[in-house]
């Protein structure tokens, strides 16, 4: 039925016999169906969108040129506020790369204990981003039982660092201090309690008639399109690609895991809406072999690398010891250089390829830093996404490409 | 850590030798993966090039940056990372160029993606990016007159006396 729609609409017969009035509409910049500070200005043929003009930089902060001036632990505070649904994400992402520039080697139980709260922000962010897909068919019930369920995984964050929103989990080389018993339970009480929530959110929306009328073939992108403007993540895997950093690049100890990509079909919003909901078991499913594998393990202990030079003292020592503190305040205040060179890193995040650019030249702060930001770019396929739609697709198609707007702006 | 597939990096090499010649200024094999700078007017159909190839297929753009050298003779330079997602190999090509001609070969048509990371790089470069289809400023104010991420732009406010960190940073 929906095909048939899309024949209507003749976008070029302006100058034509036949007389289309075209509306303008803004969307945005502020506005709930936006999820976010940014604005369409969208070409409207009565319900149908013509063309759209997006506009960016509500909330630009020049993170890439502060970072310019800070040392490298500074600017961890500032990767949270990229994607700021799953900060852990970014944090770890950005640690690893650092790492990778000094040539850090991480011990097995760091690397595990990362993939648990990377995997956790996953769910977190794909959470979210499913649940505001209900919302925006109309269906708020899911939305405010799924909110529940992120702030469980918050409570865990908030015992392993201390914070909640803006983590700014873990520091280079590891962890600040081991995670406390409450956080094991937690998480375990976590892993218990969310299945059977998952199940029953998944079964309320998948195969619902109105849903489905709602999300199949809207907004759709083929493999090829996607590819050509650097889709990635579940955005490009509904496509049908397989591309997964985690199978391709393998970081933190990945390739220990058994888990499997999923890929959709047509590129449509249900598609995105199923791979996002698939990832969140197979998150589920590596955070349990991850849990193993550390029960498995005999250190309890090891929460960071050991090298004295790059990682943090630990706090007791730093609060009771002369050359601790003095140590502790070089590396924050970055008297500690790192080698010069350049690197680029990339992780999987919710959004797709989250990747990091550092350009050393031996001082404190990078000479360069670039975040491949995975909203950016994608985001530039919106209007081929819903040309010839009804408003109201625009909205859902916008809301399942998950485009948040810390990252899009940076 | 990146898989480097030797074949795949050693074949590029020697097809973007062949094919470009001196064009190729330098190619080394960097921490993560290998790095190309290259002459800027052949930027496009090196991209082209590599794109086409039936073996190589570098058609994934990951991302394009900016960087400024204000010492160097050709202070502008813009980085393409470059990902052949059938052989998994990523490669890096850099470009330079100089204030005067400050102009820069726009990989738009090759990569759709290209369009907003190329108007990222012309807002806080200023480089000039010839063949692109919409070049205007994407993230900062469109009124604004200066290109902020150049080096000659401090961070924090010139005129403030208050403060002193003259230990802390460049």
């Amino acid at each position: 039925m929906k095909e048939d729609i899309r024949k209507n609409i003749d976008p070029t017969d302006v100058a034509g016999n036949e007389v289309h009035e075209f509306v303008t509409l803004n969307v945005g910049p502020t506005h709930p169906a936006t999820h976010g500070v940014f604005q369409n200005v969208m070409t409207m043929d009565g319900e149908y969108v013509v063309d759209t003009t997006q506009t960016i930089g509500y909330i630009h902060r020049a993170f890439e040129k502060i970072a310019e001036r800070r040392a490298y632990y500074q600017i961890l505070p500032l990767t949270d506020r990229l994607n700021y649904c799953s900060s852990p994400l970014n944090n770890t992402g950005y640690l690893m790369a650092v790492e990778k520039l000094l040539g850090l080697e991480i011990p097995k139980r760091v690397q595990y204990m990362r993939v648990i709260i990377m995997e956790l922000a996953r769910i977190a962010d794909h959470n979210v981003c499913n649940s505001v897909i209900g919302v925006d068919t109309g269906a708020l019930t899911v939305f405010t039982y799924m909110f529940q369920d992120r702030e469980k995984i918050y409570e865990i964050w908030e015992q392993i660092c201390g914070s909640r929103l803006t983590t700014s989990i873990g520091r280079i080389g590891g962890f600040e201090r081991n995670w406390n018993e409450k956080a094991w339970s937690l998480l375990r009480t976590f892993m218990k309690e969310y299945p059977p929530r998952l199940k029953e959110f998944e079964t309320l929306l998948s195969r619902n008639r109105i849903f489905l009328d709602r999300t199949v073939d809207v907004g759709a992108i083929s493999a090829e399109k996607a590819l050509n403007y650097g889709f990635t993540g579940p955005n490009l895997r509904a496509a049908g690609v397989d591309y997964d950093v985690r199978i391709a690049s393998p970081y933190c100890s990945y390739e220990d895991f058994e888990f499997i990509i999923p890929v959709g079909t047509t590129g449509d919003t249900h598609d995105r809406f199923m791979v996002r909901q698939e990832e969140m078991w197979q998150s589920m499913s590596i955070i349990n072999q991850a849990i193993a594998k550390l029960d498995a393990m005999d250190d309890k202990e090891t929460f960071n690398a050991n090298n004295d030079f790059f990682v943090m003292p630990p706090k007791e020592k730093v609060y009771n010891d002369m050359e601790s503190l003095i140590f502790h305040f070089k590396q924050v205040m970055g008297e500690i250089d790192p080698p010069k060179g350049e690197i680029y890193h990339a992780i999987e995040a919710g959004n797709g390829e989250l990747g990091f650019y550092i350009v050393s030249d031996g001082g404190r702060s990078p000479y360069r830093l670039h975040f491949r930001r995975p909203c950016f770019i994608y985001y530039q396929g919106y209007p081929d996404m819903i040309k010839g739609n009804l408003l109201s697709d625009a909205i859902i198609t916008l809301s399942s490409m998950n485009v948040i707007a810390g990252e899009l702006d940076a | 850590m990146f898989v480097i597939n030797q074949e795949i990096v050693d074949l590029t090499s020697e097809k973007l030798r062949n094919r470009f010649g001196e064009a190729i200024l330098s190619e080394e094999a960097e921490m993560d993966m290998p790095v190309y700078v290259v002459k800027k007017e052949i930027i496009a159909d090196l991209l082209r090039f590599l794109y086409d190839d039936e073996t190589l297929k570098y058609r994934f753009l990951t991302t394009l940056c900016g960087i400024h050298y204000p010492e160097s003779d050709q202070p502008f330079g813009v980085i393409y990372h470059l990902h052949s997602l059938e052989n998994n190999q990523r490669i890096r090509i850099k470009t330079f160029t100089t204030i005067e001609d400050i102009t820069i070969p726009s990989a738009t048509a090759v990569f759709a993606g290209a369009n907003w990371m190329e108007r990222e790089t012309f807002d806080f470069y200023g480089i000039l990016f010839t063949g692109h289809p919409n070049l205007k400023r994407i993230l900062n104010v469109d009124d604004m007159d200066y290109f902020p991420m150049r080096k000659e732009y401090p961070l924090e406010d010139g005129t403030r006396k208050d403060k002193n960190d003259d230990f802390f940073g460049r």
